[in-house]
């Protein structure tokens, strides 16, 4: 039995609604939604390479590394926003963050 | 079952349900821990794939810098972490019925894709003359996709100054060094002569 691209993506989609999944469970913490949407970004990666393994094509894994990029930086600023946020409310709360004005 | 899908079944078994503890797991020390393990799997399927460079990638910059800035907000902020999970179980039904409508489409997609006969005419080779996967990513990313590497680096720029403005802050009443003033300080200004009266203070 050998491994197809099928269960590469298969592991890929199972990631993927795992952090879609993770983002409506745990809709007052932040740090979870964050961390649900790097799941997402990784489980994109892994169809990155697997069809880049697939189709003998490089440019999947140049992408994936762009969205890596991407991704830390995207996890950077969302937690300092976060940082600032906690500072000014000392809450973490989504539902908070409807009062941003002022 | 060659050792190849043993461990591809392996990490793929590991990473998802490390993914379930990540979302569901009470205490938020945890889920960066946990993720940290998704990210070593998936790292373990990148090189089963033969994507060794990104699996490294993966490992130092998702665990070594990503997961630990993860670890030290979740340290730093002081919250009340079963304050937030109150509720969660109300959001079970609707996230639950969003995922499986989520899998099922992306079961269905996986069913009847197929390749444009195009596909294959553009595609960059994966070891050109037998070069290392490191070797052969550089010798793309450098020459040919050059103005988007440089992008990635502006956008980590822009991403790094964002993150200091927005969390540096400057307190009152906190003593600081200010170079400018020690190093124009003279005789003249820096010593100051006084009469004192005797039997009294200044």
């Amino acid at each position: 039995m050998t491994i197809t691209l099928g269960h590469f993506l298969t592991v890929a989609a199972i990631l993927f609604t795992i952090g879609v999944f993770g983002i409506f469970l745990n809709r007052k913490n932040v740090i979870i939604i964050l961390m649900s949407v790097e799941l997402m970004l990784l489980a994109v990666n892994i169809n990155f390479v697997a069809f880049s393994a697939y189709l003998g094509d490089l440019m999947g894994q140049v992408f994936a590394l762009f969205v890596l990029t991407v991704a830390a930086a995207e996890a950077a600023i969302g937690l300092a926003i976060l940082v600032v946020y906690f500072r000014n409310r000392g809450s973490i709360a989504v539902e908070d963050i409807n009062l941003m004005k002022g | 079952m060659t050792v190849a899908s043993l461990f591809f079944y392996l990490f793929s078994v590991v990473a998802c349900a490390a993914a379930v503890m990540v979302i569901s797991s009470r205490n938020p020390v945890h889920s960066v821990l946990f993720l940290i393990l998704v990210f070593f799997n998936a790292a373990g399927l990148f090189i089963l794939a033969g994507a060794e460079f990104l699996a490294l990638i993966l490992v130092v910059v998702y665990v070594g810098a990503v997961a630990v800035l993860f670890l030290f907000v979740v340290m730093m902020l002081d919250v009340d972490f079963t304050e937030l999970r109150r509720g969660m179980l109300s959001y079970l039904p609707i996230g639950g019925a969003i995922g499986l409508i989520l899998l099922v489409e992306l079961i269905l997609v996986l069913g009847t894709w197929n390749f444009s006969s195009e596909a294959g005419k553009i595609a960059e080779p994966i070891a050109p003359g037998g070069v290392t996967n490191t070797e052969a990513l550089g010798l793309i990313l450098y020459t040919k996709y050059f103005f988007y590497f440089q992008v990635a680096g502006l956008v980590l720029l822009v991403a790094m100054i964002g993150a200091i403005v927005l969390t540096l802050r400057h307190k009152a009443g906190v003593k600081r060094q200010n170079i400018a003033d020690q190093v124009a300080r003279n005789p003249a200004t820096a010593i100051e002569v006084r009469q004192v009266k005797p039997g009294q203070g200044i």
